[in-house]
């Protein structure tokens, strides 16, 4: 498949500023308060607030860039029942009243939590893990790409927008502290490892030969089948959107960089943080997170191949 | 009502007709037009419905699910096949008859909407464009609801969705639906300009759910296949496997002296 930056940007910014929002209510409601929950107050909240907000919005923002026809981009809320993609824009739309009503609650109180700001605080958790699920869920309900297909995925949106918030949740804390907060860091390493295995099993699982053959997708399931003519001398729409190849070499060494970037260098750079207490470490290991899951997200996209390519030369999917 | 198509692999010859007639009358149909990309150009691009690859099948050594096995060309002795390897390198490879002739052939495979009865591109879609008819279970695309963002034609296995470039929106196959219920039309008429244009009447349109119809009885008959069966699509078109054909016999060059051939020549001349 066709990596779309606008897409690339838009499942990795918007997954961050998810996560970043679901730890920062998540703690407030499980210690009853935003002080003893993230130990800054309520100014500072707002502020991480604004900027989890912030990176969602221009994830979903930048979603719309690749829409060919956006003037019908309102229409997409009305298949909330089949579409994965539809339940994605009425969650993501549902979130704003919630968490903006949640931030308001806490904002008149002084930081203290009531039960009606700890019920709205709850549901903005909920709607967003729905946001991230749907966005998961869009590529894992595609048959025809046996790469997304695949029981990981969703599993993995999820973890990296933990994790991925988690740090941003670490990063702003330090900055703004100018100091590590112990127990999420940890936290955030804990998630960062279970998402290196889930990677790794994912790779694993995507390795097998598997799904469907030029034989089947030509009915010939016996003998052998080679591509002759595609029919068309110059890129068509199929070509254009689904036939990319960047090369099996180049692919595997985008693998070995985005383990370094997204799982090596921010577990060694956060730990370091912690043990020696410096927080612009935190910073590079953010840096080093987001590109690396940029590019996991180009990996996910490149290494993932539509069975219609068995109609223009691939022998299996 | 469950309308498709089958499509005759044995006598479909590539021509391309089935595609050209499909894009001259849905240009101008209800989801025309069909724009194109410099279409004079170095690169000529533009949206199809219908698009014919073709392929080389080789039975060699194999038992081909397409293909009635019974009496195969494609099968020689092991022995033969073995000596084939041996004398004929390379090319045997490439799949040897029993008569030593090379036992691939040449499939043209024109594709389109399948009409799925599990059609994925239409619970993806977002907005509600893409439909699939209760009444004859064609699957269509309502051009005033589509956003472009072509989730659609990831969704669909066979390609058979494509993105208009100029106008944003998905366009695909409607079986000709503005034809096929036309009552303006004579009867014969009726039917999609792909099935209208083919010259070797490869394309048969007609209602799978009526046992009696062509296409039912053309699918019995002759083991008609669905592409990708097992992503679970369930697609109506039915795809008809080559026929088996005798072996053609091989012109065997003999050492006949050269005055020999020429009083059978003459004789055969004399005799007329």
């Amino acid at each position: 498949m066709k990596p779309a930056f606008s897409v690339l940007f838009f499942t990795v910014t918007s997954g961050i500023g998810y996560g970043l929002l679901m730890w920062l209510v998540g703690m407030q409601l499980v210690s009853g308060s935003v002080a003893s929950a993230t130990e800054v107050d309520v100014n500072n909240f707002l502020i991480m607030g604004f900027v989890g907000l912030t990176l969602a919005t221009l994830g979903l923002l930048s979603s719309t860039l690749h829409l060919a026809n956006p003037k019908n981009a309102w229409r997409a809320f009305s298949r909330f029942r089949t579409s994965w993609l539809s339940r994605e824009g009425v969650f993501s739309l549902l979130y704003y009243p919630i968490i903006l009503t949640y931030a308001f609650l806490v904002y008149l109180n002084g930081g203290e939590l009531n039960s009606l700001s700890q019920i709205i605080g709850a549901l903005s958790v909920l709607v967003a893990l729905s946001v991230v699920i749907c966005t998961g869920m869009i590529y894992a309900s595609l048959k025809p790409i046996r790469q997304w297909h695949n029981p990981l995925v969703t599993p993995l949106y999820l973890l990296f927008s933990f994790t991925s918030g988690a740090l941003l949740y670490v990063s702003m804390y330090a900055g703004l502290e100018n100091e590590v907060p112990r127990s999420i860091t940890i936290l955030f390493l804990v998630l960062l490892v279970v998402s290196f295995i889930s990677k790794m099993l994912y790779f694993r699982s995507i390795g097998k030969p598997d799904g469907a053959t030029i034989g089947s997708a030509t009915g010939f399931s016996q003998a052998h089948v080679r591509l002759l003519d595609a029919g068309h001398n110059a890129d068509t729409f199929l070509t254009k959107e689904f036939v990319f190849d960047a090369g099996a070499m180049k692919l595997l060494r985008l693998r070995y960089l985005m383990i370094i970037l997204a799982f090596v260098a921010p577990l060694s750079l956060v730990i370091a943080a912690m043990a020696w207490d410096i927080a612009p470490a935190i910073f590079l290991a953010m840096l080093s997170l987001y590109s690396g899951l940029f590019l996991e997200r180009w990996l996910f996209f490149a290494e993932a191949r539509h069975v219609v390519r068995l109609y223009h030369g691939d022998q299996r999917a | 009502m469950k309308l498709g198509l089958v499509i005759d692999l044995d006598t479909c010859v590539g021509c391309h007709a089935c595609a050209t007639a499909c894009k001259q009358w849905n240009t101008s149909g209800t989801i025309g037009p069909l724009s194109d990309q410099s279409p004079y150009g170095q690169d000529p691009n533009g949206s199809w419905l219908n698009r014919i690859r073709t392929f080389e099948v080789n039975q060699a050594n194999t038992s081909t699910a397409l293909v009635d096995n019974s009496k195969s060309a494609s099968c020689g002795s092991h022995t033969f096949d073995l000596h084939a390897l041996a004398t004929q390198g390379e090319s045997a490879l490439a799949g040897v008859g029993s008569n030593g002739s090379p036992a691939s052939k040449t499939v043209h495979m024109p594709m389109s909407c399948m009409q799925c009865e599990e059609a994925d591109c239409v619970t993806v879609c977002p907005t509600g464009a893409s439909y699939k008819r209760e009444e004859d279970g064609i699957v269509l695309v309502d051009q005033d609801k589509c956003m472009g963002c072509n989730l659609c034609s990831w969704a669909c296995p066979y390609g058979a969705r494509e993105l208009d470039e100029e106008q944003g929106v998905m366009k695909k196959c409607t079986l000709c639906v503005d034809r096929i219920y036309d009552q303006n039309l004579p009867e014969s008429e009726r039917k999609p300009a792909c099935v209208l244009s083919c010259p070797t009447s490869s394309r048969v349109f007609g209602d799978f759910d009526d046992p009696t119809s062509e296409v039912s009885k053309l699918t019995v008959e002759r083991a008609g296949q669905a592409l990708m069966p097992e992503l679970g699509y369930k697609p109506t078109n039915r795809y008809l496997p080559p026929r088996e054909k005798g072996e053609v016999a091989a012109m065997v060059k003999t050492n006949e002296p050269a005055l020999s051939k020429l009083k059978k020549w003459a004789n055969r001349m004399i005799a007329r």
